[in-house]
């Protein structure tokens, strides 16, 4: 029993310095493919190739002045932050990493990835409420409700990936991939999946929130320092985990494409993907323009909501008749 | 008593060590870090004007109406979980069931487009 | 005392202290907050019933989405103004009224729960499947057919109601 409690504790502090690692080298890989997009170098200084920036930026926000704005709500200031970085670190409790090698096996794993993620939207809304300030207002009521447009597309989306497996465990669905992945079984729940990961991270193109020629800076304007270092956190680490839960969804999770090299260990695998899935939102950001609001919205109602319930009927008629 | 831990002991640990963490950082921040505050620093941001009106504005409705609707297709979405696991099982006569309850919320999507409940101008 | 004993008298205390922070918490966003943290206990005591489904769908519909739009009705209200305004006492009658209401019901839900004979045939067909989000898919899609399909029309209705409520209020 407390043997078991301490091995837990030991691998939830290892996935956690993983995921911190992903976070951490995240910033930099924003900054470096940024910088190769636009024809610039990006970060250099600190360390061989500027490897050592993350560290630098981190220790830097510790020590700079935190202002919290006069007439702000302070408890509500004080919880925003720390709700914008829970979530995303609870959702690594059901990202299994190889056959193995997962904090837990929940049969409801993916309902928990639903559940869990649908309170972040309390840090944007929170966050600019309790700064008394009209634009961080503005930006959270307009990030929330992005969010929860968008979030109803990436719900349904996982229904089309649920029918084809019968179960909601993430195991379950990375081991029914073992011959196909779903990417070739459900491309539109993919795509849609996808749009709506990166919608909700509040990204760009999508990134509306934060236009900052209309906005400033969005829901976190009034933070600084450390608190603003949570919301900023908390961006990369859904990031990370929203990739690697699409990884373990459409992209077979810890098996190797097409079974070529398997000496190499299903963990490495797994990570190659997260990490190409990550690299993909970096290069979408630093390619496409940002969009309008109502097209925006008018993207995840009118859009998407149709298309991902017309796939749930396709697939459940496929299934269904044409056996 | 379990001799196995149930799969929610992992969660519950998970949940202690996040909120821990996140209030750890802060409290780390707020050891090291300067504290100089002046009338002006802590006024709310407003690109360097005077704030002109009380921070709380008045907002749009069409936001409230977003709201209720993610609410009905939630609702409608967490039908469809069990539904989904269940699905090869119940074959046919599922397919049917969800299809009807699929064009009935239908009819209220389309109402709601029409009367332009879906737009932003 | 069982472990599960003990995280259920922890996981019942939180829900209510908050609960009781929620209806007396002046302040209304952090009414929301409390609200907010009592839904997710009562989570808690879902999963230790072995509830999963049920905990998940509290915290996705309940904790997900109706604080959220508690809070945004909250945001949508200019912060002085929903300072003046107190609730009337006309409303506490009712609130009492139907608070006893529910208190009857619970009482009747469990009453039937002990003596009826539901209980035996629900747990006696899901245990045959397993997994809770499985049983209640068998079960709500074969027995309970009629009061799912009627719930796609409440919702229709909601749905209605809405959208005919804010176009008032956009064409005004």
């Amino acid at each position: 029993m407390l043997e078991t409690v301490i091995l837990t504790i030991a691998k939830i502090i290892i996935f956690f310095a993983v995921l911190m690692f992903f976070v951490a080298y995240g910033t930099y890989a924003e900054r470096k493919v940024a910088g190769g997009i636009q024809d610039r170098i990006g970060p250099l200084h600190c360390g061989p190739f500027g490897l050592l920036q993350p560290l630098a930026d981190g220790l830097k926000l510790f020590f700079k002045e935190d202002i919290t704005v006069a007439k702000s709500d302070k408890p509500t200031y004080y919880i925003a932050p720390i709700l914008a970085v829970v979530p995303a670190i609870l959702v690594i409790a059901v990202i299994p990493v190889d056959e193995n090698i997962m904090i837990t096996d929940l049969n409801i794993a993916l309902l928990y990835f639903l559940a869990v993620s649908s309170l972040s939207v309390y840090a944007i809304m929170l966050g600019g409420w309790a700064g008394n300030s009209k634009y961080p207002l503005l930006g959270g009521l307009r990030s929330a409700s992005q969010f929860i447009s968008y979030e109803l597309v990436l719900g349904l989306s996982i229904v089309c990936v649920a029918m084809l497996v019968g179960s909601f465990s993430l195991r379950d669905v990375v081991l029914y991939q073992k011959d196909m992945w779903m990417v070739f079984k459900q491309p539109i729940a993919f795509i849609c999946y996808m749009i709506a990961a990166i919608a909700e991270l509040n990204r760009a193109p999508f990134d509306l929130p934060e236009a900052e020629s209309e906005l400033v800076g969005g829901y976190h304007t009034e933070y600084s320092s450390m608190k603003f270092a949570m919301f900023f956190l908390g961006e990369y680490a859904n990031m990370v985990v929203s990739s690697a839960i699409a990884t373990c969804l459409f992209l077979g999770g810890w098996y190797a494409p097409f079974s070529i090299l398997p000496f190499i260990p299903g963990f490495i695998w797994f990570l190659i993907k997260t990490f190409l899935i990550f690299f993909f939102m970096l290069w979408i950001r630093w390619t496409y323009p940002r969009v309008r609001f109502d097209q925006l919205m008018g993207m995840s109602w009118k859009v998407l909501m149709p298309v991902v319930l017309l796939n749930i009927l396709v697939t459940g008629f496929i299934v269904t008749f044409g056996r | 008593m379990y001799q196995a831990i149930s799969p929610y002991v992992p969660v519950l640990i998970l949940i202690l060590l996040a909120v821990l963490f996140g209030v750890v950082t802060l409290l780390i921040a707020w050891l090291v870090r300067p504290n100089a505050p002046y009338s002006e620093k802590l006024s709310p941001y407003e690109c360097g004007v005077e704030p002109l009106q009380p921070g709380k504005l008045r907002m749009s409705i069409r936001f409230f109406v977003i709201v209720l609707l993610f609410l009905l297709f939630d609702v409608e979405a967490v039908f469809m979980y069990p539904w989904a696991v269940m699905y090869k099982p119940l074959g046919w006569w599922g397919f049917i069931e969800m299809a009807l309850f699929v064009i009935i919320l239908f009819v209220g999507y389309i109402y709601a487009w029409l009367k332009g409940a879906l737009e932003w101008e | 005392m069982s472990y599960t004993e003990i995280f259920f008298y922890i996981f019942a205390v939180l829900s209510i202290l908050f609960a009781l922070l929620t209806v007396t918490r002046r302040n209304a966003v952090h009414a929301a907050i409390c609200l907010l943290l009592t839904f997710f206990f009562i989570a808690c005591n879902y999963v230790l019933l072995e509830a999963e489904f049920l905990a998940a769908v509290q915290v996705l519909v309940y904790a997900g989405g109706v604080v959220g739009l508690m809070l945004y009705v909250i945001m949508l209200v200019r912060k002085d103004e929903a300072d003046e305004v107190r609730q009337s006492l006309g409303q506490r009658v009712i609130a009492v009224f139907i608070a006893i209401l529910f208190v009857l019901e619970i009482a009747f839900i469990s009453l039937l729960a002990y003596y009826g004979n539901y209980s035996g045939f629900l747990s006696s067909k899901m245990a045959q499947i397993g997994g809770n989000t499985e049983s209640i898919g068998a079960v709500l899609y074969t027995y309970f057919l009629l009061p799912f399909e009627v719930v796609s029309v409440l919702l229709l209705a909601a749905l209605v109601g809405a959208v005919v409520l804010a176009k008032n209020r956009i064409e005004r």
